[in-house]
């Protein structure tokens, strides 16, 4: 490796070089700022499609072939299926089976799902992934075994990048539970249902060629068109799209934990005390089990005082669902359905919204929806006494997890961590954390088991606490009392390989991956 | 000779906790073999604890292997150090030092709404124990760990009660019965117990036996501090005899019944109604009024049904007891809210207190309310209630302040 290296805006050693492109550190928050007219793709002329609207076209080896696949492509998915996907690899098999090499995978999220993908990481198929790496891909990755550096970017960086130029995707493949032969495409019915597509909106509108797969074809016109038949190329009718049942994620279930029950109580608590649930507030709350019982929490309170939310941020579920039949919120701002009540209710209710990285998230959009939420909870593996946060790697340094949407929404008005302090002896809050996915000035309140810390910058809510039966202390303190619980613990050896990075919503290096000695 | 020993849990649903094998060999010093989720982080620290464990005990050659699903420290010790005693004879304990946040005694008149049940060998629901804020938790040596753990789990109590922050919870544990629990107490009377459950207790002459035991040891260790007892009654001999237990010793704080085994000696079952044990329910109230304990009513054990939980706590109450287990966090809560005193009871005692900083202030001798004298443990009560309903966060902490706005 001879890579080198800039030190950015947070202190962190970051390549200068990514994939043999120029790359830019990170520079403090909205102080980037790319100018010129945004990227397009090619003009098509309508006279070159049939007539009668029928794209359908006999298999994906068909579609990728007339896409005109070929070595060092970009070639983007989507996890609207999360672990129930069944398309990003059978594009894989096809292109190893073609002899195609060097291709990049912009995935809007991976799963365990796509272990299968090793292979073709390993014989040169693949050259390397943008966007993100879980579970065993990352540990592939960590590992150093990655031809190219992987990017790991947030689901607004994914359209930033794509907006900007960043990325360009040659194919864009969208698996859709329902569609017609003339594209139009839609997530909220079907037997492989999953509620919306908009993970792939971006690619449908930028992406050179964009096949869709479907295991439900209907006679036109599809409705809704949550992607438009008029940006796509190709149909392909298969068997099976989807695993429904691995489709509606793991953890959709509120928590049993007396635990994380408690972290929930506290962190409700919070809001209430510090005068954030009103009537016509906004929330966002995660799909893991901790912030879903906070949801419920929050209806509580809602209910007691009489209160409604003007809006709810999904990661759509049962509760939430629950809470907009209930009349406790006038709506769902939809990003992704993870069940099947929050499918049900999307195609049923009128005030169940559609949303997209585009209109929540986007940083080259004229303002987002992401500034305007009152409160957001959110998870990470490890937080500093700077409030700096970490969602992809572990303490041991692997590289486990993607961003999500959780760069993006540590822009609301108030961005709450609840974690516990140490998740067996790891201790959660460090003097550094392994990797910074988020500036500790957007990160405003940890609240842990034995603690709530707010950050110094919020004197406005230190203020409002004053006084609180909530053990409010320092960051420093709760770090103190981790420490002493699971003792000293030794750091992580990396090699000065940079195997991948993390870039910042508007399309910085906010931080780097390194390989893992051994 | 045996040589191999083996200590501690392993499994799929096994958090926080070790299991480990050990073999004394003759030769080769002491190899460690660490299988650890937290290997890279804690992996070099596990291993020297072990060592030194080892050789603290005279053990130069050994094979020992840990399986580690992140045990803390006085987890890996207790373990390790159990195994060790299966193998060797030794007076010695390996005793990380004892945190200085549990050096606290408990008063006989604490409130005891809540005591969490803790089973004695299962590392990972002790830890966040405390965070709930239970009044006293129950390491448990008796009913919830299995016979051929019991012996383990002594090392594992022992090294909680030192080294796990319960924050000012009362740290009780429940030994084994009479004369078995006996063998319990030097693990537990040096370690700064607060309060000992003596389960199926039947008689005064038990009470006396431990006490003659926990006197002994707390001489040998010279340790001043209160250790306070609160027998268990779970027969019906024990009901016909609550009087006579409640009165045994001045350090019996409680009573508690115990209603699975009580049902169980009477030869009927535990029902929702729970007539089978109101004469009990209501002997054991009596018995402890009579002496001037707290009595203390039996668990709850739908911990899915929190309405159920609610209606007991109310029944339990009216009927005089003064607290209750629980079996699962979630429980304290419940169990707080509708033990603490009402709106009624907090009004009187209000008045109460006035009265008597009132009488204070005026240096008078006798407090008085209207024509009514206010006996001492009367006043005493009151200011119970006011300081239990300010820590409850249903009263004010400068309630006078602003009563007189």
């Amino acid at each position: 490796m001879n890579n080198k290296f800039n030190i950015n805006a947070l202190g962190r050693k970051v390549p200068t070089d990514v994939n043999g492109n120029n790359a830019i550190p990170y520079m403090g928050i909205g102080k980037h700022k790319p100018t010129g007219r945004k990227y397009a793709p090619p003009i098509v002329s309508s006279s070159d499609y049939p007539s009668d609207g029928n794209k359908t076209i006999e298999s994906l080896k068909a579609a990728l072939i007339k896409s005109g696949i070929a070595d060092g492509m970009t070639i983007s998915t989507h996890h609207h299926f999360r672990n129930g996907d069944l398309v990003a690899n059978q594009i894989f098999d096809i292109a190893s089976e073609l002899g195609i090499k060097n291709l990049t995978w912009v995935p809007s999220a991976s799963f365990e799902c796509h272990v299968p993908l090793i292979k073709y990481l390993e014989d040169g198929t693949i050259h390397h992934i943008e966007g993100s790496m879980n579970g065993s891909l990352g540990r592939f990755t960590s590992e150093g075994k990655m031809e190219g550096m992987g990017i790991l970017r947030s689901h607004g960086g994914r359209y930033q990048a794509i907006q900007d130029g960043e990325v360009h995707i040659d194919i864009a493949v969208i698996a859709a539970p329902t569609a017609d032969a003339f594209g139009n495409a839609t997530g909220d019915r079907g037997p492989a249902a999953c509620g919306l597509l908009g993970f792939a909106l971006a690619d449908s509108q930028y992406a050179d060629k964009v096949i869709v797969v479907t295991d439900n074809l209907v006679p036109f016109p599809c409705y809704p068109w949550q992607i438009h038949g008029n940006l796509v190329d190709y149909v392909v009718l298969v068997d099976k799209v989807g695993l429904p049942e691995k489709i509606v994620s793991g953890t959709t279930e509120i928590t049993k934990s007396p635990d994380r029950l408690l972290l929930a109580e506290m962190t409700a608590q919070f809001c209430n005390e510090a005068g954030i649930i009103k009537d016509g507030f906004s929330f966002q709350a995660g799909a893991g089990g901790t912030a879903l019982s906070i949801g419920i929490y929050f209806a509580e309170i809602l209910k007691k005082n009489g209160w409604k939310a003007r809006f709810a941020r999904g990661g759509s579920n049962k509760y939430l669902v629950n809470m907009l039949e209930g009349g406790l919120t006038d709506y769902i701002l939809d990003g992704q359905t993870f069940d099947l009540e929050g499918v049900r209710s999307m195609r049923e209710n009128s005030n169940h919204l559609n949303t997209s990285p585009f209109t929540s998230y986007n940083y080259h959009g004229k303002g987002n929806f992401s500034t305007m939420v009152d409160v957001v909870i959110l998870g990470a593996t490890e937080v500093d006494v700077n409030f700096n946060a970490n969602v992809v790697t572990h303490s041991d340094g692997v590289l486990l997890h993607g961003i999500g949407g959780w760069q993006n929404c540590l822009f609301s008005k108030c961005t709450i961590l609840p974690i516990p302090l140490f998740r067996d002896r790891i201790s959660v809050i460090k003097d550094e954390v392994t990797t910074i996915c988020g500036p500790g000035e957007l990160i405003d309140v940890i609240v842990t088991e034995r603690g709530i810390a707010i950050n110094p910058l919020r004197k406005d809510l230190l203020e409002k606490l004053k006084g609180s039966s909530l053990p409010i202390k320092t960051i420093d303190e709760l770090k103190a009392e981790g420490d002493a619980i699971c003792g000293p613990a030794e750091k992580p050896r990396f090699t000065n390989k940079a195997v991948a990075v993390v870039k910042w919503v508007d399309g910085t290096i906010i931080d780097t991956i390194w390989q893992l000695e051994n | 000779m045996t040589t191999l020993a083996s200590s501690g849990n392993k499994g799929k649903s096994i958090r926080s906790d070790c299991f480990i094998n050990l073999e004394i060999t003759t030769s080769g010093g002491i190899q460690t073999e660490l299988t650890s989720k937290v290997a890279l982080l804690y992996g070099k620290s596990i291993k020297q604890l072990a060592q030194d464990i080892l050789l603290f005990f005279g053990i130069d050659h050994a094979k020992l292997t840990i399986e580690d699903t992140g045990a803390l420290p006085l987890v890996l010790a207790a373990r390790i150090e159990a195994a060790i005693k299966q193998l060797i004879q030794s007076n010695k304990e390996y005793l990380l030092p004892i945190l200085p946040t549990n050096q606290y005694s408990t008063s006989r008149e604490k409130f005891r709404f809540s005591r969490l049940y803790l089973p004695g060998n299962t590392p990972n629901l002790m830890i966040n124990a405390g965070i709930h804020h239970p009044d006293g938790i129950i390491l448990d040596l008796e009913d919830a760990v299995a016979v051929d753990k019991k012996e383990e789990a002594k090392y594992l109590v022992r090294n909680a009660l030192r080294n796990i922050d319960f924050y000012s919870a009362e740290r009780m544990v429940r030994i084994n019965q009479i004369p078995r629990g006996l063998n319990d107490l030097d693990f537990i009377i040096p370690h700064n117990v607060n309060l000992i459950l003596v389960p199926k207790c039947e008689s005064a002459e038990q009470i006396h036996l431990l006490n003659t035991h926990i006197e002994k040891i707390k001489a040998k260790h010279s340790i001043s501090n209160d250790i306070w007892l609160m027998p268990i009654i779970e027969s019906a001999l024990g009901v016909m005899k609550a009087f006579e237990i409640a009165i045994s010793a001045p350090n019996v704080v409680a009573l508690a019944i115990g209603l699975e085994d009580y049902t169980a000696d009477l030869g009927t079952k535990r029902t929702s109604e729970a007539t089978e044990s109101f004469y009990a329910r209501s002997v054991i109230v009596n018995a402890c009024k009579a002496a001037g304990i707290q009595p203390i009513d039996s668990v709850y054990s739908d911990i899915a049904d929190m309405e159920g939980l609610k209606n007991n706590v109310i029944k339990s109450k009216s009927l005089g007891f003064e607290g209750m287990g629980c079996i699962h966090p979630r429980q304290i809560k419940v169990i707080h809210q509708y033990f603490a005193p009402d709106a009624d009871e907090i009004t009187k005692a209000k008045k109460i207190v006035n009265a008597f900083v009132e009488a204070t202030e005026k240096g008078l001798g006798v407090v008085s309310l209207g024509t009514k004298m206010i006996d001492p443990p009367v006043v005493k009560r009151a200011q119970k209630i006011i300081s239990l309903a300010i820590s409850l966060g249903i009263l004010s902490q400068n309630w006078r302040e602003e009563n007189e706005q």
